[in-house]
């Protein structure tokens, strides 16, 4: 994973649970540029602990002066977020990966239809800037609780084709309105719960949409479980999840190799083989296939965890 | 470094000639005394061996102008030899943009691009070509931007979309290629243009090759080495123009094997591209004469066993299984039996 020590220039809060960050290189050269959807992995030495979380960036994808990322502070979750809003100050040095894209637009579209709730509004906010940029048709839907959760309305530009389902306000999202009457060779880009997601692939679905014009990314965090141990077939060690740790941040923190990339279950670089498993993998990837998942012979160790008496991995 | 420019050709009368510095250097592909196929991909980029084709980002060598004046040839002849589909337009800004930055800083004395913000100087010394253009304007270039770089850029180049998980052949420049055609195969997804290879898909090649293309990351390009075997020093051994170079595969004999049979290199590299998310996939191709290979022992050993033991599937596809025999009986003269050293390399 190829990344590089910037300097964080600015933390601001743009709401009361987001807060922006920018990194720029200590100095000043430019950043390697971006695509819309594109994210990076923040490392975040806490202490023991060195935690790395994606985030989508939101800077304009032709401007290498700087990166740009919206993190939302989860108070339930695995610290990460509570580590960029509680210590993370400007001047501060992180390692910051270079972006990958797992959610680009697909540039042959006629029209792009973005679609977005909550947090799930950070990765189409470059990808505007590039649509805007490129002139390509466009129209965005952003649904929030309430105006004042919305951290996207400060970072998107005000357009007659960028619209806030503010469903406070009683002003919800439609997506049966939404996907009906589009024009022919639409795509549609959705980010958010997977409530959100789910409900547009059925809608797309009610309505006739080729399934390849449909694009969506769950923007996920490893989810916690129990603790669980796992067996390193390679050295014979057994090595202890915590419950709050992804099983590949106890494989870094025993010193195993391993590559990794997106660290949400999409991009498929820390597969591992499953060499014997009694019991059942929690599967939480979006790479696997339902039928690999099933046979239990591969694991995604950023998401997916263990239940059971014995797993060994191939590691 | 200054490089002295060949003045040859690579058809009709063939004059193409490899100095004895550009066979030191060559890229023996076989690190063994067998093959099969792998997913032998390493790092590339700055930093490669010294003296290496891999010390530089996109090589430039003795060839470099009588290459491009080839290509110029074969696109006079097949305009459809460089094609882009409209969703491509940026990813050539974004292939411009790499090949013209890397040769500028690789070979400075060689090439230079001034940039001031969106306006571009590029200055190709070489060829005499200095141009003046905004970046992303294709109105302020003679051509498209892939196109035009690749008009100056040795080897061929294919430009592949990234979407649905997969790789797309959607954009190239391809005059110097073996025995495949862009046009046929323009718009297919990885396992599409894969779909003639032998015995790979079985062994669960493709699967493993494009999860790991689809995960090459900015910053961290990849490269392989690929080979076959071609009658005549001639580049563009393209489908379209079989009429032209098959029927000289029958002219080998064991008299003019040595002069007349090449080892053909691929150094196929591939880049994820910033502002597309594509991925280009330059070929470069690489010539030597069985003859010349031969002065250096451990190649002409290795070279020997490979080619006498290669599955016959293999052969048939790579196109040389008619004059197996003879090379093979060429090669056996200069293969002692003596073990080979690891890596690719000739012996120090």
């Amino acid at each position: 994973m190829t990344s590089l020590m910037l300097r964080v220039a600015a933390a601001e809060p743009l709401t009361p649970l987001v807060k922006r960050f920018r990194f720029e290189h200590p100095q000043g050269a430019a950043l390697p540029l971006f695509s819309g959807g594109a994210h990076v992995v923040v490392e975040m030495p806490d202490g023991e602990v060195l935690r790395r979380n994606a985030y989508s960036l939101i800077s304009d994808p032709q401007d290498g002066s700087g990166y740009e990322i919206a993190v939302r502070r989860e108070d339930g979750g695995r610290g990460g977020s509570r580590f960029m809003h509680g210590r993370v100050r400007a001047g501060d040095l992180l390692r910051v990966s270079l972006p990958l894209n797992l959610f680009a637009l697909d540039l042959r579209a006629r029209k792009h239809v973005l679609i977005a709730g909550g947090i799930g509004i950070t990765p189409f906010v470059a990808q505007v800037r590039q649509l805007l940029r490129m002139q390509l048709p466009f129209e965005l839907h952003y649904a929030a609780r309430s105006r004042a959760e919305a951290a996207g309305l400060k970072l998107l530009p005000e357009a007659p084709h960028i619209h806030a389902h503010i469903s406070e306000e009683g002003n919800r999202m439609d997506l049966g309105a939404i996907l009906s009457g589009q024009p022919l060779g639409t795509h549609v880009y959705t980010c958010g719960p997977e409530g959100l997601i789910g409900a547009v692939a059925e809608a797309g679905a009610r309505l006739g949409w080729p399934q390849t014009a449909l694009h969506s990314e769950v923007f996920q965090a490893p989810p916690p479980g129990r603790p669980f141990a796992v067996v390193l077939a390679r050295s014979g060690r057994t090595i202890a999840v915590g419950a709050h740790q992804s099983l590949l941040e106890a494989l870094e923190a025993a010193g195993a190799e391993i590559d990794w990339s997106c660290r949400g279950g999409a991009c498929g670089r820390c597969e591992t083989r499953v060499l014997s498993c009694h019991g059942r993998i929690e599967h939480h990837d979006h790479w696997l296939s339902e039928d690999e998942q099933s046979a239990q012979t591969r694991i995604m160790p950023c998401v997916s965890r263990f239940r059971g008496e014995t797993l060994i991995i191939d590691r | 470094m200054t490089i002295r420019f060949n003045d040859e050709t690579f058809r009709d009368d063939y004059s193409f000639r490899n100095s004895a510095e550009a066979i030191r250097r060559f890229p023996f592909p076989f690190d063994k005394d067998d093959y099969m196929y792998s997913v032998n991909m390493e790092p590339h980029g700055t930093g490669g061996r010294a003296g290496s084709v891999f010390e530089k980002r996109f090589d430039v060598d003795e060839h470099y102008v009588a290459e491009m004046r080839d290509r110029a040839i074969t696109l006079a002849g097949d305009p459809l030899r460089c094609q882009s589909l409209p969703h491509m337009a940026l990813a050539g800004w974004d292939l411009l943009e790499l090949i013209m930055q890397c040769k500028a800083e690789d070979y400075p004395e060689l090439f230079q691009l001034h940039r001031d913000g969106d306006r571009w100087h590029w200055i190709n010394r070489p060829l005499g070509i200095e141009q003046r253009f905004t970046f992303l304007d294709p109105t302020t270039l003679p051509c498209g931007p892939l196109e035009y770089v690749t008009r100056q850029a040795q080897g061929d180049f294919a430009v592949l979309d990234q979407r649905e998980g997969n790789l797309w052949m959607d954009a190239g420049m391809v005059t110097s290629q073996a025995d495949w055609s862009l046009d046929f195969d323009i718009g297919m997804n990885f396992f599409e243009w894969h779909a003639p290879v032998p015995k790979a898909a079985e062994l669960g090649i493709f699967q493993r090759a494009l999860k790991f293309l689809l995960a090459v990351q900015q910053g961290a390009p990849s490269r392989r080495l690929n080979w076959t075997m071609t009658v005549n020093p001639r580049l563009d051994t393209s489908p379209e123009n079989y009429h032209l170079w098959g029927p000289e595969k029958r002219t080998i004999t064991p008299e003019n094997v040595g002069a007349r049979q090449y080892l053909r290199v691929e150094l196929q590299s591939f880049w994820r591209l910033p502002r597309s998310n594509a991925l280009a996939f330059p070929i470069r191709c690489y010539l030597i004469a069985l003859e010349d290979l031969v002065t250096v022992p451990k190649w002409a050993r290795r070279l020997h066993r490979v080619i006498r033991d290669l599955p016959d599937e293999l052969a048939e596809y790579k196109g040389f299984a008619v004059n197996r025999q003879i090379i093979t009986d060429y090669l056996a003269q200069f293969d002692d039996g003596k073990p080979t050293s690891q890596g690719i390399f000739a012996d120090e």
